[in-house]
């Protein structure tokens, strides 16, 4: 008998700033994040734009002594960790440490510290490469941290595939839960990739969004003009428990998580299968595992980058799987508004549809105008939707071919 | 500034601490400090008096006084 898992908490650091209410308030209005970057010098780069923290000062949030031995990547997963426990008013002093875990995603972990010691090294040589830059720079810190900050002792990892890796660590967390490993996990995703190599790499893929003259604009998923992602930047983190343990301390119940499916594209290192196979097995995954049929689902937080292969293979892909029920269900890409943010947009988006489930309120995708005729289900243009939501899921697909989804749904306790 | 006081700045620094809280004789357990906190103030220090400091004797620092008495020894 597996365990049903809850959503109690949620904290967000996003390209609106730190919180999870300024990122929804934002979401619900359609506003997007997206600016002229300002952390690296990017005269040089045919992209200039990005969704970045705007005004982000660690040391508002987190001991300085601590912040300076994090990457920044460490510090949004922290922070969103701090206001995810919260606001599920865990009470840690009553809670057994030992049944609390913690799996936070991250694409690619400290590059900035490795761009940074790397020039140490380079200029001043290896004895001066600092004790704290490999701690600093692995993947698996941000779940450190958090379990070192707050003692947990429960099930302690990461996840790190690429774009879906904040959905897949949510996943995993599920499992944990499911299958008693735990009682509780916080969990999500966490990137901070705005740094020279970064950017020089996703350009040279030809990845990012050109469009610098009108930056709110550029990010327009579904969109014919679309012409790549904007890259953004933070965290996203929830705490996920089993329903009994939510239940018996009385805890706020955002949403039921349901479902998850993970599958492999076996295709290509960083294009889609032109089929959309592996991105439909992976919700039709998510969708058996949470013993629901596509009918009852009406909302799909769409992977949705802007780019213009994944849009229209998202999109085939959801024809999929919900035959035509597809034409039915609200698609929304909330990447139009927030950038992507790699390995913390399953996190985020997954913030984002607990508080449309609790709500009752589907965000829109923005920028949408010119519709492609290879694009053609409703995207919820421009302007959010007050809606019933019985069951939603969100989609993230990964570099590598890999593809993770997971469904919640509305509870009634 | 004398040594001391450089050496203060710099462990205040790094470890986020008061001046008032650094005299001659606080060790590092006193201020919290892991091995990886004095081996980073260490680095620091090297880069600040120009010499280096071998990791047998960083072992042997404890205090304060045994940075500022090592570095008095060891430059001009």
């Amino acid at each position: 008998m597996k365990h049903r898992v809850v959503i109690t908490g949620a904290g967000a650091v996003s390209p609106y700033g730190v919180g999870k209410d300024v990122l929804w308030e934002n979401i619900c209005q359609g506003k997007s994040s997206v600016a002229p970057v300002t952390l690296i010098d990017v005269s040089n780069y045919p992209t200039k734009i990005a969704a970045e923290v705007k005004g982000f000062d660690p040391f508002t949030y987190l001991e300085k002594r601590e912040a300076r031995k994090m990457d920044r990547f460490t510090q949004f997963a922290v922070i969103a960790a701090n206001e995810a426990i919260a606001d599920a008013r865990l009470d840690l002093a009553k809670e057994d440490k030992d049944r609390i875990g913690v799996i936070i995603g991250t694409g690619i972990g400290g590059l900035d510290t490795i761009e940074n010691q790397m020039r140490v090294f380079m200029e001043k040589g290896a004895r001066r490469v600092s004790p704290f830059f490999v701690p600093m720079l692995i993947a698996n810190m941000a779940s450190g941290y958090v379990s070192i900050l707050y003692g947990l002792r429960g099930p302690n990892s990461t996840s790190v595939t690429a774009c879906s890796s904040g959905s897949h660590a949510i996943g995993y967390a599920f499992k944990c839960l499911q299958d008693g490993e735990a009682e509780v996990m916080i969990t999500g995703g966490a990137e901070a990739p705005i740094t020279n190599l970064s950017f020089a790499g996703f350009c040279a893929a030809r990845a990012l969004s050109t469009r610098n003259e009108k930056p709110e604009k550029a990010s327009s998923p579904f969109d014919r003009k679309r012409d790549g992602f904007v890259m953004g930047e933070g965290s996203g983190i929830l705490v996920l428990e089993t329903l009994e343990h939510a239940l018996s301390r009385g805890a706020k119940i955002y949403a039921e998580l349901v479902g998850f499916g993970q599958s492999g594209d076996g295709y290509h290192i960083t294009a889609p299968d032109p089929d959309g196979t592996g991105a439909a097995l992976c919700m039709q995954r998510a969708l058996d595992g949470a013993g629901i049929s596509p009918d009852e689902v009406d909302y799909v937080n769409a992977h949705g980058t802007s780019t213009p292969l994944n849009d229209k293979i998202e999109t085939m892909a959801i024809k999929k799987v919900f035959g035509p029920h597809a034409q039915k269900l609200a698609v929304s890409s909330t990447k139009s508004m927030t950038g992507h943010l790699l390995g913390a947009a399953g996190g985020v988006e997954l913030v984002i549809c607990s508080l449309a489930v609790k709500e009752g309120i589907i965000p829109p995708t923005i920028n949408y105008e010119d519709p492609d005729p290879e694009c053609d289900l409703d995207y919820v243009p421009n302007v959010a939707r007050k809606k019933n939501i019985r069951f939603a899921i969100s989609n993230s697909f990964g570099f590598g071919g890999t593809n993770a989804c997971l469904a919640i749904s509305k509870i009634e306790v | 500034m004398d040594i001391f006081g450089k050496v203060r700045k710099i462990i205040c620094e790094h470890l986020d601490v008061n001046e008032d809280s650094v005299t001659l004789k606080t060790t590092f357990e006193d201020l919290d400090a892991d091995s990886l906190d004095v081996v980073e103030m260490v680095m620091a220090l090297e880069e600040e008096f120009d010499l280096e400091i071998s990791d047998e004797e960083v072992e042997k620092i404890k205090s304060v006084g045994d940075i500022v008495n090592y570095i008095e020894e060891h430059t001009s």
